[in-house]
């Protein structure tokens, strides 16, 4: 039976194949040492090529419309981050860009190229690699706080005009939770099992 | 204590921080490679508790100009008027809108504070080598972890405004130079959660030196 050490405490477990929709923790922390969820692998690859679609969509139409005075302005991520730009803001349009575009969509890509080339039975070139960036993208990649921060700006404009929810708006609440299930299903253990030829 | 629990360090293993296999290490950790991927082994994260501090005091020293300095400030029919994450809050409380300024405060003020009394705190009590409730310090860690990227609700909603609302004369709504801190503070503090190991509460907890 393999041996694994708890990430958050060391503590060495002996750890069997664990049946599907699984978790197991550290017995003396609590960490997490793997979680093996229902039909997993195809799962993630579902969920990740749905991300992929509405993320497009997120980003192609305005999220919002503000209209005082009957003039109108609409935004997307994009001309947010370059609004930020100009106005002499570069570290914060930077932190944003990092955080909602360049992360999820390495996130997503990464998946995609990992999941992708292993369902269709070969080894993706430079598996360690992708593995370690799609760990960095996915702490740095935060749609889900983003959603919040419309959540509060929303009210407040609603004070000074009238506020219209374009499409994307729409696409990034499905998106969020699109990603996080994604996310959720995802065992990378699998992938190295997989890729071994272990199953 | 009773008899050291069973640890990787303590069978000469170490697992790798980027695909999970626990892997022998013969002799010192340095230079040795994890067999499936091939990335640096280290029983520790190596130089963790000068690299946290590090980040936490750069964290505690951003934080001061991230609440003296205006995050935003709304150009209105001619008159500018600028707002702190605090003062930004306190308005939207007098207007009645609390929920949202609920958010901002445990967003802004309590979870970045929270983060970094946390992490000091852990940083003295792994130097101090307590042996105090292992099991709840790792807790307050993963904690940690979970809720940092919270704090950067505040700069979306000013990267959102910013991004809405410039009519010119008419309105339009500039970031401040407190949002630049405030970025700052919430990097450096993911900075300073992914620095620490927390196997080192452990380590001290057991007697153990790494
Ligand atoms: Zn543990
Ligand atoms: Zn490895």
């Amino acid at each position: 039976m393999p041996t694994v050490a708890c990430h958050d405490c060391d503590l060495l477990h002996r750890l069997g194949p664990l049946p599907e929709g699984v978790t197991a923790r550290c017995r003396r922390c609590g960490g997490l040492l793997r979680k093996r969820t229902r039909n997993g692998f195809e799962r993630t690859l579902a969920l990740a090529l749905a991300a992929a679609i509405l993320f497009a969509v997120a980003n192609a139409f305005p999220f919002l419309s503000f209209e005082m005075r009957g003039r109108v302005t609409q935004t997307n991520v994009v001309t947010g981050i370059v609004d930020l730009w100009k106005g002499g803001k570069p570290e914060i349009a930077a932190l944003v860009a990092l955080t909602i575009e360049v992360a999820p969509v390495a996130q997503l890509s990464l998946l995609l190229y990992v999941l992708g080339l292993v369902r269709i039975g070969r080894v993706p070139p430079g598996l360690p690699t992708a593995f370690r960036l799609l760990r960095h993208a996915t702490s740095w990649s935060m749609i889900e706080v983003f959603m919040l921060g419309i959540i509060v700006a929303i009210p407040k404009l609603m004070g000074m005009a009238t506020i219209v929810p374009g499409l994307a708006l729409w696409s990034f609440v499905l998106l969020m939770l699109v990603l996080s299930a994604a996310m959720a299903a995802f065992d990378p253990e699998e992938v190295w099992e997989r890729v071994e030829g272990r199953r | 204590m009773s008899a050291p629990a069973a640890t990787a360090l303590g069978a000469s293993c170490a697992s790798c921080h980027d695909c999970g296999l626990l892997s022998r290490v013969d002799g010192r950790a340095h230079g040795a490679r994890c067999p499936r991927c091939g990335a640096a082994l280290h029983f520790r994260k190596p130089r963790s508790l000068e690299r946290t501090w590090a980040f936490l005091i750069a964290a505690m020293v951003c934080y001061v100009p991230a609440n003296l300095f205006p995050v935003m400030t709304v150009i209105s029919l001619g008159k500018a008027q600028s707002d702190t994450i605090l003062s930004g809050a306190i308005y939207l409380l007098m207007h009645g809108m609390w929920p949202l300024a609920l958010i901002i405060f445990v967003a802004s003020v309590f979870v970045p504070l929270m983060k970094i009394a946390i992490l000091a705190f852990l940083l003295v009590s792994v130097q101090r080598r307590s042996a105090w409730r292992p099991a709840e310090r790792t807790r307050l860690y993963r904690l940690t972890e979970a809720i940092g990227r919270w704090s950067m609700v505040d700069i979306y909603v000013v990267t959102i405004l910013v991004a809405l609302v410039r009519l010119g004369n008419l309105a339009t709504i500039e970031a401040g130079l407190g949002a630049v801190f405030f970025g700052a503070v919430v990097v450096l503090t993911i900075f300073a959660a992914e620095s620490f190991d927390p196997r080192l509460v452990w380590d001290t907890s057991q007697g153990r030196q790494t």
